[in-house]
Order: structure tokens, then C-alpha cells, then sequence
């Protein structure tokens, strides 16, 4: 076979595309390997294969896209902490002549992809499993507004996260940062496969996200149990509908601006060319403009967390509700205004500085409020310090911090000195692990009984919590300081060895952060190995409030055998207070959405189609647009996606639960 | 404008955060020697201590409801139903409210007083520039992955050393070549993007001799680590003997050497021209220093003369007028979907051991300094 | 505080929906949901003109709108779409009520009209390309051919709904899950003129009388 047959059917695919005289990739390559193998194996074995597909796959069931985004999310954890291993290894070591052990070209690719890992594959599917899961529970609904879409963004959001992955392995990551600026990630400048499995696969996830927030929104909107109010509505799901309706806002702005960099890459274009007219300073404006709502896209969920725990574990209502709603509304609208305080530096004027640092420092006034809520929620409460609370208080002493230099980099003229230095890779990292991760580990623990029926090992809970919060401070606190020191961000390699000390420390910090994250994945195992003893039969484990803990751990396919009547806020709570008996009897069937494998099937298709662009692969591209569209049209064709589940089976799930209520049968 | 008066909540903010005496002596931001950086210096100790009011009652308080509203304590209130108060709403907005105004008002002020664009008005606290002293003009082009300093006065250039008379304001007119930098020497004053087609501006002043270094703050590719210039601060006196120094050094920066200089290249020495061609700043920012290609400026004029229906009359001469132009693709790579099979390459994995190379200027102009074969 | 009465058991309080099945799937919130698709696909056109309003002179040195649009032929092109969001306009009343023939036949004009205007629309891009007025011309070509094309592409996706629409309209008739889809896609196809009505004032007009 000739080259040209070579290069036509494998496009740029060569045997230099594999790692083969890397080490530490082939290393890792066969780890990777020899796992999937045994993964697939112990499937094959316990013939799980039918199992998966038919209840997990293929399910249009919200809570179980939900628990799938969550292990998404925890996996790709796994890859962008392991990352930043690498990151501080090489930073803690790379003084004077020593060169540290990762070249240019390897160090680059591992902070592009811990930090485009870290916001789209485990920030994103986390906070929007968690959503997925507790939002229709909350709003006493049995599922979300569209099943199908629900299980078709999960799939898409997961084949984004395969492509990157598959580019650790075959090809290489982007080299360009996690935002991949022009021009440096233009064709002239960028040419390898980095940038394309870059912008392929954050295109498809990003489809999956912005169709994921349309149907959170409708659900919200539409699919509220009867007497439920928008001001009756759960703080979580108000955080919801906030972040999702800002998705809905910012993600475009997004999509377009790697949709004119792939024309660019592919077609020729000049959008963000230095030459021939183009003008690159457009993508930074427009990736800002989704990048900086995007942190409130995740952390207000995150406060919606930190909100119905700090309820639940002082036994009180949430002081202030309709000022934490008016916060959060203030916020999402305030956010869409702030991007330019990104790039202070570029010179746009003391007048537009000014504007976008003071309407930066205005987002923390409605912050501080809730801040200020929660504390008061405590205030002649009776706290009960499990785990979830003890999350919320760190959240609370860690995130006040990361507000402060926030808004001390709304500045412009502190800005000038701050941007793009090592301050400002802690500030960032500060709200972010101290706002969203916090708030994300406190959903999962405060949630988990929910999902499964018992708590997580609570020794192994507390390991992970002070693991996460004591490795925070010990490795983002020099961090500030050699910010100060005036060293940037991205840099492989110093001269100066009065920074080596700070940098050791950080990596010390990274590796207790490394215990917390092990901390928490065994107090899922162990939570499992003694799951006898922490089973929750009550489906009210912590004496919650809000609807998701009047039904069954975990709840029937069909959540409510009645659609609750709402008559309060803490609408359980109401009802625990209020003498409320559950229905014995008269049960109906339930009108349910049926299974659907289409999802899987787009999903994988948009997969080989993101494949076959980044390896020049035409033929592969082309066939997987058209089955891409065959599929979808033909998906619908098919008019009988529903079914019912009979009155009886519901019936006998609602006896089985009284008996283990020990109300009887 | 905050130097003086703020001195004692200075002092209280170091014993507050001890985090900053351990950074100490090394902390170049929190101790610059150019006066820019300086106010920079002084308005993120204020800014930080006036938020300090709000944030160290909140961390208390967090502690303090923490451990009195515990379960275990037999001696607490508890109120199941408190969750409104008007008086305390009040309060919870307006103490942040109140703390951002005046946050806002020293931004506004310092915004625009700390403009790079604004011509220095103060060598140092209280010492206004003379009005016979003229800024020394010097212009900064981010090259890959180097910095270029044209002294246009002065008639000479340097590459990866900046040397400034102290007590001098000093003009900086600053792009880029290829990527977007940002020029920043901590001692001095904030950092500014150094960009492609854009000139930015900065003005400073380095208040006291002796030897620093800036660097390029945003990432630019594979050379960006070592993208470093040595900063000189150098008395006045001394200053006309350096600059005799690069003078009998010998060397011409031209437009014919600046194609080679611009070209990728990592770990500079330092290179000093005694001369320098007139114009090579405004070519880099025109793009138009590879022979042959238009300038920028010149194609702008073309397109207003297009945009008014003009007929090119007074067009470049090196473009063929009219409607059907050929394209100007230049150094334009091939778009993917025009690459015929031959044209695809490869796209390899890491393939490259752990770089052990000399420090030194690497082969300029590989292409192996871009990352691909 | 609040106004909640505290009796255990009132025996009055309605606990659950006792009624029939509240919840249809899809039903309202299918509207309400493509609408918000709508609004997210508005402001990918946003971004659109925004990048086409930050590059529409940067020319590069090459031809500019003057020379290149023939405006007659792009009124031809804006008269085919607006006639057609009114054809589509008439299939609306036979929809509702229960025609199943004539809202085919006027679903049908509709896709004629708009594959004419697809045409017409292919045959400028290939006279300009022809011309070397290509969209790797220039950064104000290459923000011309995005914008108008990626509205092209949106209008060809059109078509091929509004064909499954004729031969889905052909098995089940009008049921309700047909006239939903109807609806929606009527709301894309307005959609669709009132862009293009952007597009023709902001990048064709403007671009030749600037």
C-alpha cells in the first residue's frame, strides 16, 4: 500500500502517534490498559453486559443519569488530580539546572488538560448530576421534562470526555492553555492534533451541557408538584434554574468561538488570524464571556448545597429565603457583565476598567449576603457536626478568603500587577475547590444515602474532609505567596531557588489533597462493605426538610406513588410537623418514559465523527455525519416512548417499604 | 496617594498576615523599587485591610456559631422558627454595600491615575517630574520567545536586557511579533499585553539602581519558561556609559537581521546592537518585516479607499487591484480539509526525551522550535 | 414569621394530587423548551454578528461588500423566504383543523420555497469562491460566508424536518404529538426569517450603502 492509501484511509494516524518511547505515558498506557481489560473481563464474567445496557445505559431514568454523571465526574477526577500531581512534581524540583523530568512540550499539554478536565468533565458532569438527581426529587416530580435529551447530554458530555482521554494515549492534548487563546492555538502556530481534540471534544460536550440546561429549566418551570411556588421552591433548585438559565446564556458565546477557531483550523477562515484582517482579541471576548458566568454556573449550585444542609443540620429554615433568592438571581444577571476584568492588561481604558472592576466588586455584595444567611442559619440553631455540616463550615473559613482576593484582583490597577501570576492561579483555584468542590463533596455525602439506601463510612468520610481541606490550605497558601513573589503562571521552570521552598510545600499540600480524594473513594467502598449497618431504612436519614426525603433510599423508578401537594417551604418538614400519613392504598398506574439506546448510539457517532476530524480521517468523519443524521431523524419515527408501570408493581413497592418501615403491610 | 497616610494600617496588615513577613525580602511585589508599582504596591495593602473589616468578624462568627450552636451544648437558645429578621437583613447587605463603595471609589481614582496610557506626573512621592525632563522612549517587542528593546533616542538596541537611568520616567511602547505576552518586570509596574497588530503603552520609573528581571506573564508556546530579560536599574551617570558600552560593542539591528531575530528561537543570550535601523518597531506592528509582505497600515487605507468605491487608484503596489484579487495567503498554512493525503504528516505522540540542551540561543528558526516536524 | 397553624392532623390538608395523572411527558414544556433552544441558538447568531460587526472591514486588501453584493439577487433570496414563512402561515389554521392534506401541501410550497432560497444562495457563495472572493479571502469574507451560511445550514436542516414532517403527517396524520412538532418547527422557521432579516439588513444593506 502506497502512502496515499495510507494517508487517505488513516488520515494522519501513524505509528509516531502512539507513545511509544515516552515512558511514563506507555506506563501509564498499560495500566490503563490492563484495568479496561479487567473491567471488561469482570463484566463478561458476571455477565453484567445485558444489566448495563438495559438499566444503566440506555436508562431515561434522571436518577440514574444523574449517579452516571457523578462516577463521570469522580473518574475524570482521578485523570486532572493526577495532573496536577505531575504539575507540582515538576514545579517542586524544576530550580537553577535542574530541568525537572517533564519537557516543554509534555508540561504544557498536562496544564492544558488538567485545567480543561478539571471545568468540563468533572466540575460540570458533577454539578450537573447532582442537579439531575436531587432537582425533580425536590420538586416532587418523577422525572425532568425531557427523558431522552436527559440521557442523549449525559452520553454526548461522556463522549467528550473519551476523546480527551483517548488523546492521552494516541496523539497529544492541546498545548495551549485551558482556554486555547488565539492565535497560539491557530493553525499557524498549533498545527498537531492537540488543539483539534481540544475543540472537538469540548464541541460535543458542550452540546450536551446546553441541552442538559434547556431540560433542567423546562423541568423547573413546567414540572413543579401542585401548591409549589416559585417561592416555595427549594434554594437548590432555585441555584438550579439560576445556573442552568446562565448555561443556556454563555454557552453560544462558547460554541461560536470554537466553531470560527475550527473554521479557521479547517476551512482556512481568518476569524483569528494575526494577518489578512482577523482579530484575535474577538475569542478572547467571547470564551470570557462564557468563562467567567461559568464559575457561577457551577458554584451556585453549590451554595444551593451548602444551603439545604446548613437547614437540615441546624434544624432551622434557611434565614433570609427570599433575600438568598433575590442573591441569586442578582448574581446570574451581574455575571454576564464582568468577563472583561480578565484582561485589565490589554489597555482598554481607565473608563472600561473601572466599569467592569466595579461591577466585578458588586457581585460580592449579593455574596456576602448569602454568606452572611448561612451564618445566621447557624445563629440559636442546634448544629449537628456530621459530615455534610463539617464541609459547609470549611466552605464557609475557605471561601471568604478566595472572595477577598477576588475582589482585590477586580482592581485594575492591583490587577496589573496580579494577572496572570501565581496569586492569581490561587485565587481561582480558592473559590473553586474551596466554593464548588467543597459544596460538591458535601452533595454527594449529604445525597449518597439517598441514591443507595446507606450512608458512606463515616471514618473514612472524616479522612477525606480533612485531607481535602488541611492539603488545601497547605498547598494553595504558598501559592499566594510566590504570586507576591511576582512568578507567573504556566512556567515550567525557575531560576531563582528562593521559590523552591514554597513550591515543595504546595506539593506536599497536593499529596494530603491526594489523601482526601483516596479518603473519600474509601468511604465509598467501605460505606459499601458495611452497608448492612449504615442502611437507612427510613428514606429520611439526616431529618431533612425538603421533598426528596419523604419518598424511599433509594426512591422507585416512578419517585412519588402520588405527586405531593406543597403547601410550605421545607415542604417534608411541613409535612413531618403537620401529622402527614403515607397513602395506603388506590394506587394508579404511572405513565413512565420507556429505555431508549439512541443516546448511546448519537453519542458514539459524534465520537468517531470528532475521531475521524482530528486525525484527518475524511471518510470516517463523513460516514459518521450521515449516520449521525439517520439516526436522529430516524429516532423520530418512533412514536411509542412511553409506557406504564401497572398499579399493582406500584402497589407492592409501597408495601415492601411500609414493611420496612415497620408500619406493616 | 495612599503612601503616607496608610502606613500604620500597612503595619497592622503584616503582623495580621504573617504569610507575607515569611515571603519578606523576596516578595518583589510587595517591595518594588519603581514608584508605579509602588502605588500598585500600596492599594493592595489597603484594599486588603479594608476588607479585612468584613472578613475576619465573618471568620469569627463562623467559628464562634460553630462551636456555641453544637448539639452538645446543654447552654444554647434555640429557635427552630427564626429565619427573618429586617433589622439583620439590613445589616447582612449594607456592611458589604458599604465596603464596595468605597472600594469603588478608590478604584475609579486609581484606575485612572495608574493608567499605563497616562504620562508620569511624580518621579516619587512627592517629587513631581521636572518639567525640563523628557521621558526616555523605549519600545519592547515580545518576540518568540525573547524580548527585543529598540532605544529609538538613543539609536541602539538589546535583546533580553533592559537598562533604565533611575529617576527617569521612561515611555514604553510595546507589541508583539507572533503571540500575545504580556511585558511585566514586577519592580517596576504592572504588566501590560503585548500583542500582535496592537500597541500598547506604558509609562514608569525605576526609583533605585540594581538588577531585577521581567518576564512574559501569558503563555506563548514552548519557549515561554525562559521568555526572562535581565532589568537594570543603573544611576544616571552610569547610564551614558552603558549606553557608550553597546555603542563600541559594534552591531546593526536591520530589517534584514530582525527576519532571522523573529523567527522561534529559546534561551537567548543577552545581544546588544549599536545601531539600529529607523522603523523596524512600526514594521513589526504593521506585520509586515518578512520582505514583500504589505504592511498593515497601508492595506487599512486600501480598505477605506475600498469601503468610499475608490478604484485603487492609490493602491499598494505589490497587489493587483480590483475585484478578483488573488489571495494574499503569505505564510498561511493549509486549512485541514485542502491537505491532499501527501499533505496530512503525522501527527505524533510525545516522542522526545527530557530537553538537555545548552543554554543558549537553540538553532533560531527551526521548525522544531514550534513543536512539529 | 410565617402563618402556619401547628395542630397535628387537621384532617383537611390535602397531601397529595388525587386526581387523574397530572404530568403528560413533553406536553407544554416541549414548546417551552424549544423556545429556550431558540433563544440559545439566537445568541450563536449573536456571536455571529458580533465577530461579523468586529471584522466587517477588515477587507485585507480585497474586494469589499460594494464590489461583491448583487443586491437584486439577494432581494430575490429575502422575498423566496419571507413568502415562505407566510406559506407556512397557512398551514397553521388547516392544522388545527385537522387537514391533513392541505397543511401537507403548504408544508410542501413552504420546502420548495426554501430550497430555492438555499439555491439561489448556493449559486452566490460558488460566483463569489469563482471570483476569489472566498471565505479565506479576507476576515470580512470569512465572517460573511459564516454567518450566511450557518443561517443556510439552519434552513437546509428545515428542510429535511419539513420532508420527515410530510411523510410522518402521512402515517399518523394529525395527532397531538404531530401538531407539537409543527408548532415547533413553525416557531424554527420564523425563527430562521427573523435572522435572515438580520443578516440582510446589517451585512448586505449596511455593507453596501456604508
Amino acid at each position: 500500500m502506497t502512502d496515499i492509501h495510507l494517508k487517505t484511509i488513516f488520515g494522519r494516524l501513524t505509528w509516531e502517534s502512539f507513545p511509544i518511547h515516552e515512558p511514563i505515558l506507555f506506563g501509564t498506557f498499560v495500566v490503563v490498559l490492563l484495568l479496561g481489560l479487567a473491567i471488561v473481563g469482570a463484566v463478561t464474567w458476571y455477565r453484567l453486559w445485558g444489566y448495563l445496557w438495559h438499566e444503566w445505559f440506555t436508562s431515561v431514568d434522571h436518577k440514574k443519569i444523574g449517579i452516571m454523571y457523578v462516577i463521570l465526574g469522580i473518574i475524570m477526577l482521578l485523570r486532572g488530580f493526577a495532573d496536577a500531581l505531575m504539575m507540582r512534581a515538576q514545579q517542586a524540583i524544576a530550580f537553577g539546572a535542574n530541568e525537572g523530568y517533564l519537557p516543554a512540550h509534555h508540561y504544557d499539554q498536562i496544564f492544558t488538560a488538567h485545567g480543561t478536565i478539571m471545568i468540563f468533565f468533572v466540575a460540570i458532569p458533577l454539578v450537573v448530576g447532582i442537579i439531575n438527581f436531587v432537582m425533580p426529587l425536590q420538586i416532587g416530580a418523577r422525572d425532568v421534562a425531557f427523558p431522552f435529551l436527559n440521557n442523549l447530554s449525559f452520553w454526548l458530555t461522556a463522549a467528550g470526555a473519551v476523546l480527551t482521554m483517548v488523546s492521552l494515549f494516541v496523539g497529544e492534548f492541546a498545548r495551549t492553555g485551558w482556554l486555547s487563546y488565539a492565535p497560539l492555538a491557530g493553525l499557524a502556530y498549533s498545527p498537531d492534533t492537540g488543539v483539534d481534540y481540544y475543540l472537538w471534544s469540548l464541541q460535543i460536550a458542550g452540546v450536551g451541557t446546553t441541552l442538559s440546561a434547556i431540560n433542567m429549566v423546562a423541568t423547573i418551570i413546567k414540572m413543579r408538584a401542585p401548591g409549589m411556588t416559585m417561592m416555595k421552591l427549594p434554594v437548590f433548585c432555585w441555584t438550579a434554574l439560576c445556573s442552568n438559565v446562565l448555561a443556556i446564556a454563555i454557552f453560544p458565546a462558547l460554541t461560536a468561538a470554537f466553531f470560527l477557531l475550527m473554521l479557521d483550523r479547517y476551512v482556512g477562515t481568518n476569524f483569528f488570524t494575526n494577518d489578512l484582517g482577523g482579530a484575535p482579541m474577538m475569542y478572547w471576548n467571547m470564551v470570557w464571556i462564557w468563562g467567567h458566568p461559568e464559575v457561577y454556573v457551577l458554584v451556585l449550585p453549590a451554595f444551593g448545597i451548602y444551603s439545604e444542609i446548613t437547614s437540615t443540620f441546624t434544624g432551622k429554615r434557611l434565614f433570609g429565603y427570599s433575600s438568598m433568592v433575590y442573591a441569586t438571581v442578582v448574581i446570574t444577571i451581574l455575571s454576564y457583565l464582568v468577563w472583561l476584568h480578565h484582561f485589565f492588561t490589554m489597555g482598554a481604558g481607565p473608563a472600561v476598567n473601572s466599569f467592569f472592576g466595579i461591577a466585578t466588586m458588586v457581585i460580592s455584595i449579593p455574596t456576602g449576603a448569602k454568606i452572611f444567611n448561612w451564618l445566621f442559619t447557624m445563629y440559636r440553631g442546634d448544629i449537628r457536626f456530621e459530615l455534610p455540616m463539617m464541609w459547609v463550615v470549611a466552605f464557609m473559613l475557605t471561601f471568604v478568603v478566595g472572595g477577598m482576593t477576588g475582589v482585590l484582583l477586580a482592581i485594575p490597577p492591583a490587577d496589573f500587577v496580579l494577572h496572570n501570576s501565581l496569586f492569581l492561579v490561587a485565587h481561582f483555584h480558592n473559590v473553586i475547590i474551596g466554593g464548588v468542590v467543597f459544596g460538591l463533596f458535601a452533595g454527594m455525602v449529604y445525597w449518597f444515602p439517598k441514591a443507595f439506601g446507606f450512608k458512606l463510612d463515616p471514618f473514612w468520610g472524616k479522612v477525606g474532609f480533612w485531607g481535602w481541606v488541611v492539603g488545601y490550605w497547605v498547598a494553595w497558601t504558598p501559592i499566594y505567596v510566590v504570586g507576591l513573589m511576582g512568578t507567573a503562571r504556566r512556567v515550567r521552570h525557575f531560576d531563582d531557588p528562593n521559590f523552591q521552598p514554597y513550591f515543595v510545600i504546595a506539593a506536599i499540600g497536593a499529596l494530603i489533597i491526594l489523601v482526601g480524594i483516596l479518603g473519600f473513594v474509601m468511604s465509598i467502598v467501605m460505606g459499601f462493605v458495611n452497608r448492612t449497618a449504615l442502611r437507612d431504612v427510613t428514606g429520611d436519614p439526616w431529618d431533612g426538610r425538603t421533598l426528596e426525603w419523604s419518598t424511599a433510599s433509594p426512591p422507585p423508578a416512578y419517585n412519588f406513588a402520588f405527586l405531593p401537594v406543597v403547601h410550605d417551604l421545607d415542604a417534608w418538614y411541613d409535612m413531618k410537623s403537620r401529622g402527614y400519613a403515607r397513602p395506603t392504598g388506590d394506587f394508579r398506574p404511572i405513565h413512565m418514559p420507556r429505555n431508549t439506546g439512541t443516546g448511546v448510539i448519537l453519542a458514539g457517532l459524534s465520537l468517531s465523527l470528532g475521531f475521524g476530524m482530528v486525525w484527518y480521517i475524511w471518510w470516517l468523519a463523513a460516514l459518521s455525519s450521515l449516520a449521525l443524521l439517520a439516526v436522529a431523524v430516524g429516532h423520530t419515527f418512533d412514536f411509542a416512548r412511553d409506557t406504564f408501570i401497572p398499579a399493582d408493581v406500584v402497589a407492592a413497592t409501597e408495601v415492601k417499604r411500609r414493611t420496612l418501615l415497620g408500619q406493616g403491610g | 496617594m495612599f503612601d503616607p497616610a496608610f502606613s500604620p494600617l500597612r503595619r497592622a496588615f503584616a503582623l495580621a498576615l504573617p504569610l507575607l513577613l515569611l515571603g519578606g525580602c523576596d516578595a518583589v511585589v510587595m517591595s518594588p523599587t519603581g514608584d508605579v508599582a509602588l502605588q500598585q504596591r500600596n492599594l493592595i495593602l489597603f484594599s486588603v485591610a479594608v476588607m479585612l473589616l468584613i472578613i475576619v468578624p465573618v471568620m469569627v462568627l463562623t467559628v464562634l456559631f460553630a462551636w456555641r450552636y453544637r448539639r452538645g451544648n446543654a447552654n444554647k437558645v434555640y429557635e427552630p422558627d427564626f429565619d427573618h429578621s429586617t433589622t439583620l437583613e439590613l445589616v447582612i447587605w449594607s456592611c458589604p454595600l458599604l465596603i464596595i463603595i468605597a472600594l469603588s471609589a478608590v478604584t475609579w481614582t486609581s484606575t485612572h491615575l495608574l493608567d499605563p496610557f497616562r504620562p508620569l506626573e511624580r518621579l516619587a512621592p512627592g517629587v513631581p517630574v521636572p518639567s525640563d525632563m523628557k521621558p526616555l522612549t523605549v519600545e519592547v517587542i515580545a518576540l518568540d520567545w525573547k524580548w527585543l528593546f529598540i532605544y529609538p533616542d538613543l539609536g541602539i538596541a538589546t535583546v533580553n536586557e533592559l537598562a533604565l537611568p533611575v529617576n527617569v520616567p521612561v515611555r514604553f511602547a510595546i507589541t508583539s511579533s507572533d503571540q500575545f505576552n504580556t511585558f511585566y518586570a514586577p519592580t517596576l509596574a504592572g504588566m501590560i499585553y503585548a500583542m500582535p497588530t496592537m500597541r500598547s503603552e506604558l509609562n514608569a520609573v525605576l526609583n533605585k539602581p540594581g538588577d531585577s528581571w521581567g518576564y512574559s506573564g501569558n503563555y506563548s508556546g514552548r519557549g515561554y519558561s525562559d521568555m526572562r530579560f535581565k532589568l537594570r536599574g543603573i544611576e544616571a551617570a552610569d547610564f551614558d556609559r552603558w549606553v557608550a558600552e553597546v555603542k563600541a560593542a559594534g552591531g546593526i539591528l536591520a530589517l534584514s537581521n530582525l527576519v532571522e531575530l523573529v523567527k522561534p528561537s529559546e534561551r537567548v543570550p543577552v545581544m546588544r546592537f549599536a545601531s539600529v535601523e529607523q522603523g523596524l518597531f512600526d514594521r513589526t506592528l504593521n506585520r509586515c518585516v518578512e520582505p514583500g509582505k504589505p504592511c498593515m497600515v497601508d492595506l487599512m487605507r486600501r480598505d477605506m479607499e475600498t469601503d468610499r468605491g475608490h478604484a485603487h487608484a492609490h493602491g499598494v503596489p505589490e497587489m493587483p487591484p480590483g475585484r478578483s484579487a488573488e489571495p494574499l495567503i503569505g505564510g498561511k498554512p493549509k486549512p485541514a480539509l485542502e491537505k491532499v493525503p501527501e499533505e496530512k504528516g503525522s501527527g505524533p505522540n510525545v516522542t522526545a526525551p527530557a530537553q538537555l540542551d545548552p543554554r543558549g540561543a537553540l538553532e533560531p528558526g527551526s521548525a522544531h522550535n514550534r513543536d512539529h516536524q | 414569621m410565617t402563618d402556619r397553624t401547628w395542630d397535628a392532623g387537621e384532617p383537611e390538608i390535602a397531601w397529595h394530587e388525587t386526581g387523574a395523572e397530572g404530568h403528560e411527558h413533553g406536553g407544554g414544556a416541549t414548546v417551552l423548551g424549544f423556545w429556550i433552544y431558540l433563544m440559545s441558538d439566537a445568541l450563536i447568531f449573536a456571536s455571529l454578528f458580533a465577530m461579523y460587526g468586529v471584522v466587517s472591514t477588515g477587507y485585507a486588501g480585497g474586494p469589499g461588500p460594494r464590489q461583491l453584493f448583487d443586491l437584486p439577487l439577494v432581494a430575490l433570496n429575502t422575498a423566496l423566504l419571507l413568502v415562505s414563512s407566510i406559506t407556512f402561515g397557512q398551514a397553521i389554521p388547516h392544522m388545527e383543523a385537522g387537514r391533513v392534506g392541505p397543511t401537507q401541501a403548504w408544508l410542501a410550497v413552504t420546502g420548495l420555497l426554501g430550497a430555492a432560497f438555499v439555491g439561489v444562495e448556493l449559486y452566490e457563495f460558488s460566483h463569489l469562491i469563482a471570483e476569489g472572493a472566498g471565505p479565506q479571502r479576507s476576515a470580512f469574507l470569512s465572517a460573511f460566508f459564516t454567518l450566511v451560511g450557518t443561517h443556510g445550514a439552519h434552513v437546509t436542516v428545515g428542510l429535511i424536518w419539513i420532508a420527515t414532517m410530510l411523510v410522518q403527517l402521512s402515517q399518523h396524520g394529525l395527532s397531538g404529538e404531530m401538531r407539537r412538532r409543527i408548532i415547533c418547527l413553525s416557531m424554527f422557521w420564523h425563527f430562521l426569517d427573523i435572522i435572515w432579516i438580520g443578516v440582510f439588513t446589517f451585512v448586505y444593506l449596511h455593507g453596501v450603502i456604508r
